[in-house]
């Protein structure tokens, strides 16, 4: 009963408090595997294609994939661009060897140079990372082919900031790990067994040399998950999270990451012109089923 | 002389009627061969959950054909299942069907359509406006379809009404994965069942469906929970099970006996204290 009452409404917002994060991780991995191997299935499709960096989300994706499907049933794909760490490789062959499914190595330098070969004019350093993370999912999507569904492996937090490439990184046929903050996910990777290497290190898109992702965001995920626990899962609001004497900057920067990037977390807009417009008034379930 | 009952825990496809219905005749025929007298299945069991505009494709009379192999199977067990229904002035109603004898013998229609957080009924279906007991073999009953059960009046009204039994088929999405506990909805499902069970000394027969739609997961752990608050039987969660249980009217017998909370209870306060506060005439007769 204690948890119960401490769930239903007595968590008091305290930014020295990272324990209302905390998740079962029993439960969660029992959800997430039985999530892939029904949702594969109603898509009539067998087999998941993963793109794995080396990096903690992509790890934990692919190791539930490969429990839910079997790791025979499981490609993960590791696309190196020519500033990929050598230990991004290492960790992405690590978690293919522990969980038994084919890792494939497929660079993806040369189109990309290619391309922006034929630039004229200075391109952005965003504009790369984007371009390599949009190169990434066409090659997932193409391995996909023709009874493969691509896992999505952005997590809450990345969604929530938008913090990833639309149509990119964001990409998926189904996402098993997008309700769950990096700090959760860091803790359901050690508990099914990613090495603690995996678990433990910098997060990074690795789109350009030394980036990491909270060097690159300017605060840590343990904070940001904090305060978009208390924003978005506890509905408190951004003044409210201040008087508890969370870091007003902060919370206000996020609040407005998390506004401006929800354009990337829906489907396009569509003009309504019809009597009926699909995804304004024909709203069928995706699990539409044949009978 | 106490009644075996099945529930059937199972993971209906969502906008497949005929496959429901040849997925029913299975569980049906297990639950006859476990020697249960009424098996019940969860909340729109023959048409899946989350319809949204499938709702109008799928719906049905309660007359209507489709449904003939369902009444067919009730002649030697009784069978409790969900649907859409399409009432002859067009309204579609979530809808549970009681056959019995190979006819129905009572439709409940959802009253309380959640239509909020993950929730959307109330765009999609009209609500009942009514909630009445019937009678079966295993005693005086009354359904209350999934968010029906949150509504403190709706158990009320059917022990208030006699009923001995409340049967609760449900779509419950699982939600609340925090640690240090049960699922989240699994825990105020619990705590619900066995309050009312208590406190208006019933049974009730709570019913959750398994499997996936549109990635939420429906977490399963049916139970029957008894009018001393044991709970009687229970389902795992998440997977598919045929869970049989005992109803058993001696009990009901000796825990109102014991605690006559029922007995006692002031309907006429109740009443006066609503038609009152609503503006509502009321005459006592006594």
């Amino acid at each position: 009963m204690t948890n119960a009452l401490a769930r239903a409404g007595v968590i008091r917002p305290d930014p020295k408090d990272p324990s209302p994060l905390r998740i079962d991780e029993v439960l969660v991995r029992k959800m997430l595997v039985l999530f892939i191997r029904e949702e594969t299935a109603k898509a009539r499709l067998r087999r998941a294609v993963v793109g794995v960096s080396g990096g903690v989300d992509s790890a934990v994706t692919a190791a539930l994939a490969a429990e839910a499907l079997g790791p025979e049933n499981v490609l993960g794909l590791f696309t190196p661009y020519r500033i990929s760490s050598p230990d991004s490789r290492a960790h992405a062959q690590e978690v293919s060897r522990k969980f038994g499914f084919t890792l494939e190595e497929v660079p993806i330098t040369e189109q990309v140079d290619a391309y922006l070969k034929t630039r004229k004019e200075k391109v952005d350093k965003v504009r790369i990372g984007n371009k390599m993370a949009r190169e990434r999912k066409s090659i997932e999507y193409d391995r996909s082919w023709p009874d493969g569904i691509v896992l999505g492996t952005s997590n809450k937090t990345e969604l929530l900031l938008g913090y990833g490439t639309q149509f990119g990184d964001m990409a998926c046929g189904i996402n098993p790990v997008g309700d769950l903050y990096k700090t959760q996910l860091r803790e359901l990777a050690l508990s099914i067994g990613i090495p603690e290497a995996i678990v433990r290190k910098a997060p990074t898109a690795e789109l350009w040399e030394g980036q990491t992702d909270e060097g690159e965001l300017g605060f840590t995920y343990a904070d940001a998950d904090l305060v978009l626990y208390h924003m978005v899962d506890r509905r408190l609001r951004p003044s409210e999270l201040i008087e508890h004497d969370f870091d007003a900057d902060l919370v206000n920067r996020i609040r407005e990451m998390v506004r401006r990037n929800h354009y990337k977390r829906v489907m396009p807009l569509i003009a309504k012109l019809s009597l009926r417009t699909v995804g304004h008034d024909f709203l069928y379930p995706r699990d539409w089923e044949a009978d | 002389m106490s009644i075996r009952i099945a529930i059937a825990q199972c993971a209906p496809a969502l906008g497949a009627f005929r496959r429901n219905v040849e997925m029913h005749e299975k569980w049906i025929a297990r639950a006859r061969a476990a020697g249960a007298r009424l098996v019940v299945f969860p909340e729109l069991s023959l048409t899946g959950y989350y319809l949204k505009d499938l709702a109008a494709d799928v719906a049905c009379a309660p007359d209507d054909p489709q449904l003939a192999p369902i009444a067919e199977a009730s002649r030697d067990i009784d069978i409790s299942a969900g649907f859409v229904e399409r009432s002859a002035d067009a309204k579609l109603r979530i809808a549970q069907g009681h056959w019995s004898g190979g006819k129905l013998v009572h439709v409940h229609r959802k009253v309380y359509l959640p239509t909020y957080g993950i929730f959307d009924d109330g765009r999609y279906f009209g609500p009942g406006d009514r909630f009445e007991t019937y009678r079966w073999a295993g005693g005086t009953t009354g359904v209350a379809i999934c968010e029906d059960l949150w509504h403190v009046s709706t158990p009320y009204l059917y022990a208030a009404a006699g009923a001995t039994i409340v049967l609760a088929p449900s779509a419950s999405p699982g939600r609340g994965v925090a640690e240090g506990g049960d699922l989240g909805t699994a825990e105020s499902c619990r705590l619900m069942d066995r309050f009312y069970a208590s406190y208006l000394t019933v049974y009730v027969v709570y019913v959750n469906r398994v499997g996936n739609e549109d990635g939420v997961a429906f977490w399963g752990g049916s139970e029957i929970v008894a009018p001393d608050g044991t709970v009687a039987a229970r389902a795992p969660e998440f997977d598919e099970d045929l869970l049989i249980g005992e109803i058993d009217p001696e009990l009901v017998a000796r825990e109102r006996a014991r605690n006559p909370l029922l007995r006692d209870e002031r309907e006429d306060i109740v009443l006066r204290n609503i038609a009152g506060r609503l503006g509502l005439p009321f005459d006592r007769r006594d």
